[in-house]
């Protein structure tokens, strides 16, 4: 009795800690499910049932017409919105973290309406403009559209890290001799990096990862997540289980090695 | 005031035995007894780090002891939960609550217990400590002192057998921590809770406290009234963490009736036995301690006018402060390096002026005598360490 | 340095430099904001603006479409797809309201209970956006597939039977049912709403805790008085995160429901990819904007957060 009831009191107080790890589980479910089926061997064009354990998927990744040209060109899209959503949204997030001007609360609009909107809306409108414009779909709509959305998540990434950061820092720099250029070299750009850093890998991600909004967009061309998005029709290849797999692996590699690098100069 | 006047409470005792908190191989509070009487205003003095935060938080129950157990007035409270503990905490940089107005923060406790007319002694709370018109306002909005006064309001109003305060005046300036300190003085006097305050400010603890407990390194150092803490410290650390102190290494030669006989450079020192807490064997070596303001300074070619009597060490004026109410002087003496002298600026002699020949004197019953084997350093540097640490608590 | 320029009154020397530095100095934050704010009027406000008139034009592929001020078109698109509308409130609802239940546990946790765990934990809720989302959703087909495990414990457990009395599943079957579109798009979003919900529990000062509990709140309450209503901030930025992509989402309802579950994001879709009717799609976009910033409105106002810190 007095064991059930010490059982009872623990549960209670550890109620959260259960409920909150039972909610992780909810959210790794699908991974483990995507890797475990990464090593089957489906009867048929579908990789939903379990039936054998094999590796061919893992030897041969691009062993599906293709997948990896989608997924190189998924790779090549991401990397350039990055670039460009990067470039043009840290000069926003400056100018709205650093200077009070008249455009600037309409400005701050413009850049928040794209986060606040369904993406499906953004993309149809975005559709629609290259429609009558004639413009033919491929790899530079994928990239425009991309670009747009992306960067109003790098302005917010930036934009947190500039308005955190110490005016004063600013003005010792130039009470020390330093020019308005050097000022922003030496000083606000590098504290500045981290939300920028920030931004980028963000950007990288949705673009990567975005599907609706390629989806209009794209014409024939074929991203990684539009091929996924064909496959679900006409048959789930294992390799997209791999890469799946693959890709998590890496991202989680890196996470722990960013971590044990950046733990390091703390620690001496 | 009635409020508390017609409750007729004196305050609780607190008593702790043997209690003791480890974080893994740290151990932040030695076992250590403490004894805090019904209804007196006891301070835990010590720099950052030192335990006296642990050891308050352990009375609140927010803190659970590793060894050891908390009573309250003749109770075991050590395995209550801080909401079954008649104790009220006034936090460091107060807690209040950034969601609630000042009103519902000092409502808090009492809609806790299920009171259901609050308006009333809210009120008269909010009147004791003068911020009747500020009930609606939200914490955010009030300066750094109102602030600190809505935490003892918040505190005091569930009429809490011990109030605990951890550093409460931490985060005013100076002028209004003095204010604070008096206010708080006359609130405890009136409610005759029992106070336990800590802080790391020796002056604020001497103002305000009937007991100070001085601590250092997850021990009590000492423990008394603040003029015995002061005028016989029993360790070099509250020596000098206590204001400040000329500590002197001497060989002890003999012994004179009740007098223990010392040597230091060829001049001879004397010291009453009461005032040596330290075992005084000849042949052996005996720090003495003189509080600067006890010393006389009188030029060398007046030497002949000093009465007899007196300790004397000669030396030369290093450096002269002027502070106003008194001139501070360092002098080098054969006998030891920068000793600290404050003359009080009474008749000024004009000759006192770096580069002169000194006579320095004192009454040897003004002395103490310490143990030889302690560091003659201990709680010099840690004054500074523990006004910047503040934030840091301990 | 001379002062030649034409458009200011003549000015000593001196004060003209300083005069002109002060101008540029005014002028850097446009030319920082140029080329992006630029790049959003050409691909995001004005293909709204196109959208717009697009939703009054008529015609067809063959003839082309004209600005005709053809209102009736939303009056259409409502009528014909009010349910679609209905579902998509209704299921984005539930999946905000479970997201809210689910999250804040493991969002407490992480910010109040995990110690030197929070930074793994943390990893842990954002390492699942490391695979594609749709591989993701794709697995969800295994994990509630007829006569898979988790179906058959929830058959055997008599849940389906409950679920299916209430409608949302059919049978003993999961899949192709609203539940099934639910449970893709809670799981989907819910990074979301543990994001910003742990950012506001994170920043409330553990202090608080303590004083309400000094102040007699057993934790529950404290919970109630303290920690729920700080975190208010989180809760809303989370729900409108979660909310807003939810409702115009229409890749759980493709990849986990059948035809009877299909959303609005799924009728603006066909009509603009298969379709093509574009006056159609448009429409549907703008009364699902307007949907939403309905919605938003009410529930800001409802959960008065102008009040909070």
């Amino acid at each position: 009795m007095a064991l059930l009831n010490r059982l009872a009191r623990g549960l209670r107080r550890n109620l959260v800690v259960i409920a909150g790890l039972a909610t992780l589980a909810f959210l790794m479910l699908p991974n483990v499910v995507v890797t475990v089926f990464s090593f089957n061997k489906p009867n048929g064009r579908f990789n939903y049932q379990w039936q054998h354990f094999s590796t061919d998927a893992w030897t041969h990744p691009c062993g599906v017409a293709d997948l990896c040209g989608s997924l190189s060109l998924s790779l090549w899209i991401a990397l350039w919105a990055t670039v460009g959503a990067t470039l043009l949204g840290t000069a926003i997030a400056f100018a709205l973290a650093r200077y009070r001007f008249r455009a600037r609360s309409s400005a701050g609009t413009l850049v928040f309406l794209p986060m606040a909107m369904p993406e499906v809306v953004m993309a149809a409108s975005l559709a629609t403009l290259f429609l009558n414009m004639g413009v033919s779909f491929g790899f530079w709509t994928i990239l425009i559209a991309h670009i747009t959305f992306c960067l109003s998540f790098v302005v917010t990434a930036v934009k947190a890290r500039v308005m955190s950061m110490d005016p004063r820092l600013e003005q010792a720099a130039q009470d020390l001799y330093a020019t308005p250029w050097q000022t922003f070299r030496k000083v606000t750009l590098p504290i500045a990096a981290p939300g920028i850093v920030a931004g980028a890998l963000l950007s990288f991600a949705l673009s990567f990862d975005d599907f609706i909004i390629t989806n209009f967009n794209a014409g024939s061309t074929v991203t990684f997540p539009m091929y996924v998005w064909g496959s679900a029709q006409r048959g789930t290849p294992v390799q997209i289980n791999v890469i799946g797999t693959a890709m998590f692996a890496i991202a989680v590699l890196c996470v722990l090695v960013g971590q044990l690098v950046g733990r390091r100069p703390r620690r001496s | 005031m009635t409020a508390f006047a017609t409750t007729g409470s004196n305050g609780t005792d607190v008593r702790l035995t043997g209690i003791s908190k480890a974080y893994g191989d740290v151990t932040a509070v030695h076992p250590l007894d403490l004894s805090v009487p019904a209804g007196s205003f006891f301070a835990l003095l010590g720099a950052s780090g030192c335990g006296k935060t642990t050891t308050l938080r352990m009375i609140a129950g927010l803190e659970e002891p590793t060894t050891g157990t908390v009573e309250l007035g003749g109770r075991d409270v050590t395995a209550l939960p801080p909401y079954k503990r008649p104790v009220n905490t006034v936090f460091q940089s107060y807690a209040l609550f950034p969601h609630l107005d000042i009103y519902e923060n000092v409502a808090f406790g009492l809609r806790r217990r299920g009171v259901k007319s609050v308006r009333k002694q809210v009120d008269e709370m909010l009147d004791l400590v003068q911020l009747g018109d500020y009930a609606r306002r939200k914490p955010q909005q009030l300066s750094g002192g109102q602030q600190q006064r809505v935490a003892v309001a918040r505190a005091l109003i569930n009429h809490p057998d011990v109030l605990l305060l951890d550093e409460p005046l931490g985060a005013l300036d100076l002028k209004l921590r003095r204010q604070m300190q008096l206010e708080l003085k006359r609130i405890q006097t009136e409610v005759g809770i029992t106070f336990v305050h800590v802080t790391h400010d020796q002056e604020e603890a001497m103002t305000m406290a009937d007991t100070v407990a001085v601590m250092n390194a997850g021990r009590v150092e000492q423990m008394g009234a603040p003029a015995e803490l002061y005028e016989t410290p029993r360790t070099t650390f509250v020596a000098n963490f206590l204001g400040t102190s000329n500590l002197i290494t001497a060989d002890v030669v003999g012994t004179a009736s009740d007098d223990v006989l010392l040597r230091v450079s060829d001049t001879k020192l004397t010291l009453p036995g009461t005032r040596c807490t330290a075992d005084a064997r000849v042949g052996g070596k005996l720090l003495v301690g003189i509080r600067p303001e006890k010393i006389t300074l009188t030029h060398a070619d007046d030497a002949g006018t000093i009465p007899d009597g007196r300790n004397r060490l000669t030396g030369r004026i290093a450096q002269s402060s002027f502070i106003g109410v008194s001139t501070q002087y360092l002098v080098d003496s054969p006998a030891a390096p920068g000793l600290s002298v404050y003359e009080q600026n009474i008749e000024r002699d004009a000759r006192l002026v770096p580069g002169a020949d000194v006579v320095l004197h004192w009454n040897p019953d003004h002395g103490f005598g310490l143990d030889a084997a302690q560091s003659i350093d201990a709680g010099t540097d840690v004054v500074e360490l523990g006004t910047d640490a503040r934030e840091a608590g301990t | 340095m001379t002062t030649t320029a034409t458009d200011h009154p003549p000015a000593p020397p001196a004060d003209g430099a300083l005069h002109k530095a002060v101008l540029r100095r005014k002028r850097v934050p446009y030319w920082l904001l140029l080329p992006g704010v630029l790049w959003l009027l050409v691909f995001f406000a004005a293909p709204l603006v196109y959208q717009a008139s697009t939703s009054v034009q008529t015609g067809s592929l063959e003839e082309g479409f004209k600005v005709t001020w053809h209102f009736a078109t939303y009056w259409n698109a409502l009528t014909e797809y009010y349910p679609q509308f209905l579902r998509s409130v209704a299921y984005s609802a539930t999946a905000t309201a479970l997201c809210l239940l689910l999250g804040y546990p493991l969002a407490y946790l992480i910010a109040f209970r995990a110690g030197r765990w929070r930074h793994v934990l943390m990893v842990l809720v954002i390492a699942p956006f490391f695979t594609s989302f749709l591989i993701r959703t794709l697995a969800w087909k295994t994990i509630l597939s007829d006569g898979g495990p988790v179906v058959r414990a929830l058959d055997a457990l008599h849940v389906l039977a409950v679920t299916d009395a209430l409608g949302v599943t059919e049978g003993h079957r999961v899949l192709a049912t609203p539940l099934a579109v639910v449970c893709g798009l809670t799981y989907n979003f819910l990074p979301f709403m543990i994001l910003p919900l742990y950012t506001s529990l994170e920043r409330i000062d553990s202090r608080l805790h303590e004083a309400a509990g000094d102040l007699y709140a057993r934790p529950l309450t404290t919970f109630r008085k303290v920690t729920l209503p700080l975190s208010m901030p989180g809760v809303v930025a989370g729900t409108l995160l979660t909310f807003i992509p939810a409702t115009g989402d229409y890749i759980n309802a493709e990849l986990l429901g059948s035809t009877d579950q299909k959303m609005i994001g799924n009728v603006i879709q066909s009509q603009f990819l298969r379709v093509l009717d574009y006056p159609t799609a448009a429409a549907l976009s703008f009364l699902l904007m307007a949907v939403i910033l309905a919605m938003v409105t009410v529930y800001i106002r409802k959960s008065g957060t102008e009040e909070l810190v």
